[in-house]
């Protein structure tokens, strides 16, 4: 048996069984790493010789390896973001979520490649160089989070976080055929999450199922003190929801999730999914979300305004890369202009402009206000129904360097994504079929503020009805 | 919509230093994304709130107690120029 190819779920069981140990476990999977990694590059170093398994505290997990995307602080360790910026910073500390793993005895065992500062769709914006899709080397894995679900998808990782602040975890996950959840805002604690968008950013797993999926953010979640804005609210055991029968389970489809724009096989494809949803019991409803088409400029406007607050610490002064100029402001201009690439400069720009007096209340003030009626249409669609359903992406994995020029292209990609960030409402992708061209699509599942069981409970009892999660591309 | 000199002057503001081509680049582009903007004008939103956080959370305290902190030792261990105890940067104050 490949221990590489199994979930944490099964490895858990052959550990507790004495079947297999951690150290077989991580030894199965750096020659994998070995063998597929040159051609996919997913993966931008690994933790070395990082602490025997042996030595972790008897948790559930005893020793199990995890992905993590470099945008999550693992102390001692690189955290660059993928940006020229960050060159050789160690974080001196851990992020929340990394000592929540290391607690349970789960251990970050490599860095996963990603958009820099996840500003972007497609993982082409790392100044590491692009990840493969593994279903089709000439095509991008989707992004930021692009390392992480491709590694999982390759059997390079046993599961991985990701971050996802428009799409970031769920895009990706579809284009790889995987298991993708973004948490709603403040089911997991930011600390540590180098910040993109604060009101918008949330890490969540990345998974080979759905029950690893609902095992992992059961680690992840939970009160923060370090992150004021993470709820107190209890965690439950996810694993609970998983084998809730679906009957009568009123599942909405908004309509506006199916206009121009979603590629007609896509379409097909998810309509399917919806289909077999609906044998197994679930009410399908067609719902609306008006101002859901809005969403990618609400975003496009709102995001970038946070990120060229958040990324003004990025002056060469505290740490990271500096190119000292014949002044401290040409230090700053400098380093920025070096350290920065042209997606990162892009959004500060755009962000600065919607911020700058005299264009606030028409860019930032007007797209705060469209982001409530965004809101209120979920509010309204959640009175009756309890879960909708649709496409992640409008098209299966694009080619690289397709979209990379034109950015308001690239950004339309996200736009089936973006509004559950908007809302902060949970959301999840996990695999729905093949393209004729055997490329993977994805189906999304959204479900009111904290009710990530309702998502766990529907994507479990479709992947029970479906083998596309076992399909694997090497 | 944008033009070269609003370029130049939010270049400034973001403290980045853009090559002529650059500048060039992000006019054209930023006037792209821009006009995309435009379709949000449309959207009535009078007396519709602003949402700055989806999930709003009020008064969120904890205790005023001293804790431990990072050490001065791995703090400056991060900085790309240190001077002793200190963190050195190009003069500020004209002397």
């Amino acid at each position: 048996m490949d221990l590489f190819r199994q979930t944490a779920h099964s490895l858990i069981r052959l550990i507790q069984e004495k079947k297999s140990s951690p150290s077989e476990i991580i030894a199965s999977l750096r020659q994998r790493i070995k063998a597929v990694d040159p051609s996919l590059h997913a993966y931008l170093s690994l933790d070395g010789e990082l602490q025997a398994p042996e030595s972790f505290p008897k948790g559930s997990f005893q020793g199990l390896p995890i992905g993590i995307k470099d945008n999550i602080c693992v102390k001692g360790r690189l955290t660059t973001c993928c940006s020229k910026i960050l060159e050789g910073f160690r974080s001196p500390y851990h992020a929340t979520v990394v000592r929540r793993l290391l607690a349970q005895g789960v251990f970050p065992f490599g860095r996963t490649n990603m958009d820099e500062f996840a500003f972007g769709s497609s993982t082409e914006t790392s100044c590491y160089g692009v990840t493969f899709n593994p279903w089709d080397r000439k095509r991008i894995p989707g992004g930021s989070s692009g390392g992480s679900a491709a590694a999982v998808a390759a059997d390079e990782a046993i599961w991985a976080l990701g971050s996802d602040t428009g799409g970031s975890i769920r895009q990706p996950a579809s284009l790889c055929s995987v298991v993708g959840l973004k948490p709603t805002y403040g089911r997991v604690s930011r600390y540590g999450l180098v910040a993109f968008a604060s009101s918008l950013d949330q890490i969540g797993p990345i998974t080979k199922d759905v029950e690893d999926a609902a095992l992992l953010l059961g680690v992840i979640a939970g009160r923060d003190e370090m992150d004021s804005t993470s709820a107190d609210l209890p965690v439950p055991d996810y694993r609970k929801a998983l084998k809730k029968e679906i009957r009568g389970i009123r599942l909405g489809v908004p309509k506006e999730h199916f206009e121009k724009g979603l590629d007609p096989e896509v379409e097909a494809i998810v309509r399917r999914g919806i289909d077999t949803l609906k044998q197994l019991g679930a009410e399908i409803k067609e719902v609306s979300l008006p101002h859901s088409p809005q969403a990618v400029a609400v975003y496009y406007i709102v995001a970038p305004a946070e990120a060229s607050s958040n990324l003004a610490r990025f002056d060469g002064v505290q740490y990271g890369y500096r190119e000292e100029g014949e002044d401290l402001l040409s230090t700053y201009s400098l380093t920025r202009k070096r350290g920065f690439g042209k997606e990162a400069k892009r959004r500060i720009m755009l962000g600065t402009y919607a911020l700058s007096s005299g264009y606030y209340d028409a860019y930032y003030l007007k797209a705060l206000k469209v982001r409530t009626l965004i809101k209120q249409d979920f509010d309204r669609a959640f009175r009756n129904c309890d879960c909708l359903a649709g496409p992640v992406s409008p098209t299966a994995a694009f080619r690289l360097g397709e979209k990379l020029e034109d950015p308001l292209t690239m950004y339309l990609s996200d736009i089936y994504t973006i509004p559950a960030n908007l809302a902060g409402i949970p959301a999840i992708s996990i695999p729905c079929g093949f393209t004729r061209s055997g490329l993977p699509v994805g189906i999304q599942f959204l479900a009111r503020p904290f009710a990530e069981e309702t998502l766990f409970q529907v994507a479990y009892a479709f992947e029970q009805n479906t083998d596309f999660h076992e399909r694997k591309p090497l | 919509m944008i033009n070269l000199e609003t370029v130049h002057y939010v270049a400034a503001l973001a403290r980045i230093r853009l090559e002529a081509e650059e500048s060039k680049a992000f006019t054209a582009q930023l006037s792209k994304i821009l006009s995309y903007f435009e379709s949000l004008k449309q959207i009535p939103t009078d007396n519709i709130e602003p949402t700055s956080h989806a999930i709003p959370m009020q008064n969120v305290f904890r205790p005023d107690a001293p804790k431990g902190s990072l050490s001065q030792e791995e703090v400056l261990a991060l900085a790309p120029k240190r001077r002793g105890g200190w963190i050195q940067v190009l003069r500020v104050i004209e002397t």
